[in-house]
Order: structure tokens, then sequence, then C-alpha cells
């Protein structure tokens, strides 16, 4: 056995491999006359641990004098509605970076952060959830994302007391919104050479309503014969996610549970603090922190300085991809990956015990 | 202990990625309708023109990918581009082209060129690197060459004075040179590139090349950290067969550009693998990025040993060009392999196989 080793160490030695994954490579991208115009994007740095996100971000993107200007717009979550400016500004730049806006329970103040995706029509939320090399979790070989319908199902917003003690709440499902869905998804796997997209439901007891979520799915599945298309009910789904994760590629769901299964799959990947995400319709996009389950208004974290920015970095990045500079793109992924993999600079989510400023610093630090 | 030690190392080992060839997982939010095939002109040409846009052709229908291509029959010797063609480009954006022999001599003026002046492509991008896997004289060589591609020495404006006395006009505008500065930094700003070098020969013609080197200058005080420095053609070309690691980004005039591109393609590993592209305003067309004197020679025709991977390349650029990133890269992965590996190569890179084994080659290395 011991020979055997001798013979694998020989082919390591002979093939030495990089210290991180490098994503410095050359490749010829030729831009167009004028792409290097600086673009305008909304920011709303929110509550809770919003705005600390939101500055790791500019800082940034400042050190890598990125073509990006911001607008920043106070937003706080106990506001009634979002003030007119900041739609009107969304509306002109078309693109949108969020720290996180807080709903109170209860009460009757509905949450700003549906307000913005149904009044924008931006009806697909998007989450990856991948393991982070140097990061060590229970799970291996997480690759999963996670694209939830946004505009209804359970979230519609329409309830009313039926008779004092009974409460009535609407659970909405349309074709036109699953197919969209749907398409989005397998036109998501399509371009980013993914080999399987799954459906979470819960259609033996919601017959009519997942059924037509189904049926849109099963249609949509037919144009696209090179993907693979499976179905799977949603409390089989999350025993499945923490069993074995690695058989979910692409996961299309309707609201509820696609905001349950994408925290799910944060959390086995590392945590809501590193998983990119952002929001996007057909002619907006909003990115934010991608499952941000609970820690917006989590005031000791906002006291101490704690909050992990990785996650907003990675979603800025991943705005940077959608404004078309991949370039930047690629550079910001490349330092916040290899500052993690360092392991030197965490906040508490991960184990560590640093600040945000100085993990910020760190990726500073490290860009090229 | 050797048994923990084995697992470890087959773990390594199997981290280790031993041809050096990166694929990456990035995270990218389509736009809703981002996956719609878009239209392509393709236009084939003569020589290995054919072949190597066939090639193309085969590779992007194994991928799938979200493009289809509207052929048009183009010659080197016809007098003009057909308006059909033209049509096509203004309203697809995009084209791929094999190769158009322009002749020698004649009244017949060149239809690359007179492409290049009706879309107003006015930039022409050539990328010299080195591939992995693909033993060169030079090494860390990695150049791009921005090449001014509607005025200078091309403008095509001769005339006899008298019988045996011809006068050839080279004509610099400032509209011209300074677009292709602003380009040429805006690419190196785009793609972090660290410097920018215009290459001329004002010691001579001091008013020509002095209005391109004045261009340049103004346009790189808006780039405070992008490093500029000019070079002298002669001592440029001795500099880049001696020591090309210097040299990151190029600018260019026409001419200069021309003999620069293949000069460097050739140090890099010939003009059968490097990719480019032309660029203006409004429309692209992709093609070969250095190709002297290739495309008439009909041995290379009748044996079928074209070398298809710079046209593959282009049109990774092009999928890039078109917002597909994801199967530019697989293209690009699968080409490097197929090199890295060494095992088809056609002619020009030391080996003996025909386009067609390099085809096939490329798709069976598609993931």
């Amino acid at each position: 056995m011991a020979r055997r080793s001798v013979s694998i160490f020989n082919r390591l030695l002979a093939n030495p491999p990089s210290p991180f994954t490098s994503l410095s490579r050359s490749i010829t991208y030729m831009p167009r006359p004028g792409d290097g115009a600086p673009r305008t994007v909304t920011l709303i740095p929110g509550d809770g641990i919003g705005p600390l996100v939101t500055g790791a971000v500019e800082q940034v993107m400042e050190a890598m004098h990125a073509p990006v200007h911001f607008e920043r717009y106070e937003v706080l979550g106990n506001m009634r509605k979002v003030p007119e400016e900041v739609i009107e500004s969304v509306k002109r730049n078309k693109v949108c970076l969020k720290g996180g806006l807080a709903t109170p329970v209860g009460g009757g103040v509905s949450s700003l952060n549906m307000q913005l995706r149904k009044e924008l029509d931006i009806f697909a939320s998007l989450v990856n959830c991948i393991n982070v090399p140097g990061l060590v979790t229970r799970h291996e070989n997480v690759d999963i994302v996670v694209i939830r319908e946004n505009t209804e199902g359970e979230y519609s917003g329409l309830e009313h007391e039926v008779v004092p003690g009974v409460v009535e709440s609407l659970k909405v499902i349309t074709k036109f919104c699953s197919e969209r869905i749907a398409r989005y998804a397998f036109e998501y796997a399509y371009l980013n050479n993914r080999k399987k997209v799954t459906a979470v439901h819960k259609a033996n007891i919601m017959k009519l309503a997942d059924g037509l979520f189904l049926e849109s799915c099963r249609e949509v599945a037919k144009h696209y014969s090179g993907i693979t298309y499976n179905e799977i009910i949603v409390d089989n789904c999350c025993m499945q996610l923490v069993a074995k994760p690695e058989q979910f590629d692409v996961m299309v769901t309707p609201n509820l549970y696609g905001n349950l299964i994408a925290n799910t799959a944060a959390g086995i990947a590392g945590g809501t603090g590193v998983m990119p995400g952002g929001n996007v319709g057909a002619e907006h996009a909003i990115f934010e922190q991608g499952a941000s389950a609970g820690n917006v208004g989590n005031d000791k974290m906002v006291e101490q300085k704690k909050a992990n920015p990785v996650a907003l970095l990675l979603s800025s990045a991943m705005m940077l991809r959608h404004l078309r500079f991949p370039t930047f793109a690629d550079r910001l992924e490349t330092a916040v990956k290899q500052v993690i993999k360092e392991g030197k600079y965490r906040t508490k989510d991960l184990g560590g015990d640093c600040t945000t400023q100085e993990v910020v610093d760190a990726v500073i630090a490290a860009l090229e």
C-alpha cells in the first residue's frame, strides 16, 4: 500500500495543484466600444445588518475602480410603503443592490421586500448554494441552484377574517406565473450547462394548486430534451437535502417551499452568510443576500459589527456579471474565495472572530 | 497510517488538475429570455474558409448552442460584397467569416476592407497567447493587438501621377485615432490589463503618426492606473521576437497592426490558433485572428488539413460577445484540452491530423 501511495505522490509532484481555485485566465473577450461606461445602480442599505454589508460592497467596488456608481436611498422596514423616488430610481437604473429590510411580525404592515418584487414584477428569485473551498461543512459536493417563484403562491397577502377567530389565507397559483418560472428555470439550466431540473411540490395534498404548477413545469420540460426533469414532494425533498444533497442540481419551486428549501440548502452548504443570490424580472434585477433567514434584525450582530459581508460581496459579483463586467466580477469572486480559503479572516457564523471591516480589508488586500 | 495517507493522496490527486485548464463554478443570473437563439451571418469564403467554418458549425451543433447560421456565398474575386449579405449583417449585428482571398494587383479592391469600411468596424483585435501544451520558442506571451481598421495605409486612394509614377495616400485622422485609442484603453480597463503600448513611426512620418500619438496620449490621461508607453515599429518588431513578455495591449494604426499581429501570432504558436475579431459601434465580424497567406493555399485545402482552432476560439469569443458565457467557456476548455493533449494536431502545429479529426476530438471533449 505504501507503494501505491508513492506512485500517486509522484504523480502529484509532477503536477502540483494550484494553491487555490484561481480564476485568473486568459480568456479573450471583445467588448463593444462604450462597454466601459460607468453604470448607475440603486443602493438600498436597509435596516439591521444591511448598512454594514452594503458599506462593505461600496468599499470593495471603490478599491477595484469598478465602473459602477451607487445612488443610495434610505428605506426602513417599518415604513408603510417603499418611497416613490426609490421605485423610480430602480425603474430607471434597472439594477438595484439591497442590504435587507426587516419585516415586522404580525401587525398590519406588509413586507416591503414583497412590495418591491410585486411592483417591479421581479418574478424569479435565485440562490446558488455551493460549498466554498476551504469552508468545512457536514455536507460535501453541494451545488444547488434554487429558483423560486416570487410573486404569488402563499405570499399573495390575501387574508381576511371570516368571523372573529377564523381567518382565511388564500394561496393563489396561476398558469401564467408557473409557466414563466418554469421557463426561466429551464433556460437557466440550458445557459449554464446544468443537467437536471427538479420541481418541488405538494401536489398529493394540494392537488389543484400544486398540480397546476407541476403541469406547467412538465410542459416546459418537453422543450428541453437535453435536460433531465423530475419531481419531488417537498417533505421528502427536505429530508433528501440533508441526507444526500448531491442529487440536486437546479430546483424550481413555488413561493413558500422555495423560501424554506433555499434556506435549508444555504445552511447545509455553509450558512446564509455566504450564499449569493438575486431576484430578476423581465426588465429589472435586485441583488441581495441569497438566503437571509432571521439575521437582518439581529441587534447583537449590528452592535458588534460582526455581520458576514461575504454573501453580499458574492451577490455584487453576480451583479457585475449581470451588468456585463465579467472581469471585475471574476476579480471580486477570486479575492473573496481566497480570503475564505485562507481561513484567517472569518466572522462568527463561519467559526472565526473577525469584524465585518476586517474581512473587507482582507478582500481588498487580496484583489489583484 | 499508510491507509490514511492513501486516501488523503487520492483526494489530493483528484482535486489536482494536471492539464492546468480551469473549469469554474461562477454564479450567473440571466435575464428571462436570454436563452433565445440568435441568428449569425456566416460567410464561408474561399480556400480554407469553408473547411474551418464547417468545423465551427459542427461544434455549435454538438453543443446545442443557441445560434443559427445564415450562410452566404461570397468569393474573393467578386467586385463587391452582395447587398443581401450586408443586409443580413446589419440585421443580425454579428457575422462569422472564414476568409476572403484578395487578389494581388489587378483592379479588384479587397472585400475584407470593403466589409470593414461599410460596417465601420474600426477596431481589429487579435489575442496572441501561449497555449498550454504547445511548445514554442517564446514563453509568457500574452499580447492583445488592437489595430485601427478603416484608414491609414489601407485607405485605397492611389493614382498614377504620370506613367511610371504612382502616389498612394496614407490618411490619418484625429477622429479615427481617438476612437481606436479610446477602445484600446477601455479594453485594458475592462480586462484588467496593466499596460498599453502605442506603435508608430513618428520619427519619420512626423505629422501622420504624430497625430496618432497625440490622440493616444490624450486618452491615456483619462486612465491613470494603466501604464502607457510608445515604441517605434522597427524596434517593436525586434523586441517582439527578443522579449515578448514586455508587451500587454498594443494599439497601432492599420499597416503596423497587420504586421505586428502576424508576428505576435507567429511567436505564440502560429496563425492557425490565434482568435480575433473586428468590432464597430454596431456590428462585429469574427474571423481568424491573423491569417497571413493561408487562405488561398490550395494544398491545405486539397488535403483538408487546415487548422480549425483559430476559428473555433474566435467563435468562442463570438459566443461571449452574444452573452452566452457558459457555452463560450465549454468550447474554449474543450479546444484547449485537445491542444494540451497533443494527440490531434494539424500540420502547422507539428502533427498530421486532418481538420475533421481535430473537430471530432473537440466534440468528444465537450462536457
